[in-house]
């Protein structure tokens, strides 16, 4: 009989211990899950820089598609209105510099951004009227 | 406006930038397409000043409007001869104005979202180098192609030995300087990086002959559509990258129209130094006779024939011929002769240029047809009236091996019944290479000027 408590005193000693190796886990693992969030920020920060340069090749391949097939299609009699609307187009760089002369204070990238958008803007202007000045040429009336 | 907004408002805008190139397919549909160019360009502009960090809207508006002034003066007074000098122009600021965004973003990344100063993602840094370079070299190489266009720098290809090997130095330079730039990001590596790609857009553009200017003004076109995109990748900005890429792609296919119309390779054009070779071939020439006539022979034989080819070139927009030329077809028209027009495509200083000159003079749009259009038409027609235009009909491109533009696509001219040339004489072309058509048999050289000409051709018509 006394043998038989020893054993069950036994038994439940190791159960004890088995218990207390048991939470000693569920700590760490509810520690380690803890941190799960912070990491999984991490993570997602990571992709998402990758994932912007991503987007933006995409972006940029497909739009070199639609121009390749959309500029074949220009008759080649309006190629100089192409290359005055082209022109025009692409000072939308514009969109840029106004980012950089936004701020009140005044600061170098300021001024740069200001020099920007006058150079950009004789081109929006000059572009779009000089394209528009061809174009009527071709479809006045007599 | 929230981030999300201005993205779509940017959206919108794209699609109006492809709707403006989608309108050129036709003349009808154009002008509908130019409106969908500047609502896109209003609208981007419009939403970017709507964001939170943009405040300072007076001195904006203000730069806005000088730099619009002084392009509304320009483009209402530019003569459409002038044409490529002035695209080329409008080329330098595209390319300058990427510059200088660039500098923005280097100095001031935090309003980008790019980075700390001194401390900016190493990809907007690979970016940010590419545009400014591209643009730098969009700057110089433009404001020589428009020193050439305009006459200001001489149209001879200037060419030196070891060219090739300094611009190749330059180029391995500037690339190393951006790997530098990336790791260190030092500032002077930016401007030096600048500098150096404003030396090799003039180094490039200074060899290459005035005859070639219809591909270097594709190709900077091009180019300024690349510094666009580089800078829309360093902003994270979907417009640009689209722009950039449409605008981009429209100048290389415009380049590649180019070089196919002179059978010359891209890498040939942009090696420069054609051209020189011209006085050789026109030393031989001394002895040969040609048959010469007056305006009132070119009026009988105009006014009999049934059908008329009028080939245009350069030289008939240099000697303001055009709207003298379009009196004389309606002359003709009339009397009952059919007359249209023959356009190659390097006709003029750049593409599609001879088509706006003869829209100017208000010649029917239906009226002028393509090289390919009418090249088989020529054989079937009694008379091809070429005026100031040489090596855009010059048979040696087609039989003889031996001439620089051997290969090149011409106009057959010397496939009609009889050739009328307008010129002031003899000389060989823009190119330097002389033109056997003068010497055959149904050749008749008209000498004197282009204008003068066709008035005194219209009299005689009228009298007859």
């Amino acid at each position: 009989m006394a043998t038989n408590v020893d054993t069950l005193k036994e038994r439940a000693g190791d159960v004890a211990d088995s218990a207390r190796g048991l939470a000693e886990q569920a700590e760490a693992l509810a520690r380690s899950l803890g941190d799960l969030p912070a990491r999984a920020a991490e993570a997602g920060q990571a992709a998402g820089d990758g994932h912007n340069l991503v987007i933006g090749l995409t972006v940029f391949v497909l739009a070199i598609f639609v121009g390749y097939h959309v500029v074949w299609r220009v008759t080649p009699a309006l190629h100089s209105p192409l290359m005055a609307v082209t022109n025009a187009v692409s000072s939308v760089i514009i969109v840029g510099a106004l980012i950089a002369a936004g701020p009140g204070d005044f600061s170098f990238s300021q001024a740069m951004g200001l020099i920007a958008i006058a150079l950009a803007s004789v081109n929006i202007f000059g572009g779009f009227i000089v394209t528009q000045r061809m174009l009527s040429m071709f479809t006045k009336k007599k | 406006m929230s981030q999300d907004w201005t993205a779509f408002v940017y959206l919108i805008a794209s699609v109006c930038f492809i709707l403006a190139l989608r309108g050129l397919s036709h003349p009808r549909s154009s002008r509908q397409g130019n409106m969908f160019g500047m609502v896109g360009m209003a609208l981007a502009i419009l939403a970017t000043l709507a964001t939170p960090g943009v405040e300072n809207f007076a001195t904006i508006i203000a730069a806005i409007l000088i730099g619009g002034a002084v392009g509304t003066g320009i483009a209402l007074k530019i003569q459409m001869t002038a044409l490529p000098q002035l695209v080329a122009a409008f080329h330098s600021l595209v390319g300058l104005a990427a510059v200088f965004v660039a500098a923005a973003a280097f100095h001031a990344p935090q309003y980008y979202g790019i980075g700390m100063p001194g401390d900016i993602k190493a990809s907007s840094l690979i970016e940010m180098s590419l545009g400014a370079g591209i643009g730098a070299i969009t700057f110089t190489g433009s404001v020589v192609a428009f020193g050439k266009l305009q006459g200001l720098v001489t149209g001879k290809p200037l060419v030196f030995p070891g060219q090739h090997m300094l611009n190749l130095g330059i180029g391995i330079l500037i690339v190393l300087l951006i790997v530098w730039f990336t790791i260190g990001q030092p500032a002077w590596a930016f401007w030096l990086i600048v500098a150096l790609s404003l030396l090799i857009g003039l180094l490039l553009i200074l060899p290459i002959g005035g005859a070639d200017m219809p591909v270097v003004v594709s190709m900077l076109n091009s180019y300024s559509g690349w510094a666009a995109a580089g800078i829309g990748f360093t902003l994270g900005n979907n417009l640009l990258i689209v722009t950039g890429a449409l605008v981009g792609s429209s100048g290389a296919i415009l380049s590649y129209i180019m070089c196919k119309g002179m059978n010359r390779s891209f890498v040939n054009v942009i090696l420069g130094g054609f051209g020189g070779e011209a006085a050789a071939a026109a030393a031989e020439t001394g002895d040969k006779s040609v048959n010469s006539g007056s305006s009132e022979d070119a009026g009988f034989i105009l006014g009999n024939a049934g059908s008329v080819i009028i080939v245009p070139g350069y030289g008939m927009a240099v000697g303001q011929a055009q709207h003298a030329l379009r009196e004389m077809a309606d002359q003709l028209k009339s009397m009952g002769v059919k007359v249209r027009y023959g356009i190659h495509p390097v006709a003029g200083r750049m593409p599609g240029h001879m088509n706006v000159l003869l829209a100017e003079a208000n010649v029917p749009y239906e009226d002028v047809l393509e090289m390919e259009e009418i090249n088989r038409d020529f054989q079937t027609t009694d008379v091809a009236f070429v005026i100031g235009a040489n090596d855009i009909t010059n048979p040696s491109a087609e039989d003889d091996p031996s001439s620089p533009i051997y290969g090149m696509p011409v106009l057959k001219v010397d496939d009609a019944k009889t050739v009328l040339f307008v010129k002031r004489s003899l000389s060989p072309g823009y190119a330097g290479i002389d033109n056997p058509l003068f010497y055959r048999d149904n050749t008749m050289m008209l000498f004197g000027d282009a204008k003068a000409m066709c008035e005194s051709i219209v009299k005689a018509l009228e009298e007859q």
